[in-house]
């Protein structure tokens, strides 16, 4: 099984989201891995009344296997129901990789 | 583990500058895009913050970790606490809350 399928199916299992998206974004990164970094669209109303970092703890340690192996970014957008309906859906950029060969 | 005297060495950073970035590369030069984007936010603010480059010190690299129980760089620490990584950071800037954060204690 691919990882983004491990993670999609981790998600689910622990957060029940309505709305579960998982963006592989390893292309944009320098380094040969093809599954290294993530980022994943998590709505659920498991994160009503939660502050945004233990979303985000919650999100982490679901993925802790993956997040101490291969992949080595996760980018996480946790929002509720309401919330996701009040940003019509529009899911954040992530930020270019400055990071190894493409750094220059 | 976290051998104590890292753990000291963060402690120190954390708990010594109201406002603490643990990044990639340093705010000139980020060496990763989650770290320029928290350092970009962080100007945009204003604020005045001190930054360890973690590309420099592997045990500070991975004892961060621990001791944030936050599996990923870059951490922001504001008033000795995580406040969380780029993600979290972009979201309260956009929401006020880092503004909020970031405005001096009267």
């Amino acid at each position: 099984m691919s990882v983004q399928q491990t993670i999609h199916d981790k998600l689910v299992d622990a957060l029940a989201p309505a709305v579960l998206e998982v963006i592989n974004e390893s292309h944009m990164h320098s380094g040969p891995a093809t599954e290294s970094h993530f980022k994943v669209v998590v709505v659920t109303a498991r994160f009503d009344g939660m502050p945004l970092l233990r979303r985000h703890r919650l999100v982490n340690d679901t993925l802790a296997a993956e997040l101490g192996g291969g992949v080595h970014a996760l980018s996480i957008h946790a929002y509720t129901p309401t919330q996701w309906q009040d940003r019509g859906g529009e899911i954040p950029r992530s930020p270019p990789c400055r990071g190894g060969s493409k750094a220059s | 583990m976290l051998a104590d005297d890292t753990r000291k060495f963060i402690d120190t950073l954390v708990k010594g500058n109201k406002v603490m970035l643990f990044m990639k590369g340093n705010p000139t030069f980020p060496q990763c895009g989650f770290s320029a984007a928290v350092v970009e936010v962080l100007k945009k603010h204003g604020a005045t913050f001190h930054h360890f480059n973690v590309l420099q010190d592997q045990a500070v690299r991975e004892g961060i970790k621990e001791y944030g129980d936050w599996p990923t760089i870059p951490q922001l620490y504001v008033d000795g606490e995580l406040v969380g990584g780029c993600d979290i950071v972009r979201e309260m800037d956009a929401n006020g809350e880092l503004a909020q954060l970031l405005s001096p204690r009267s």
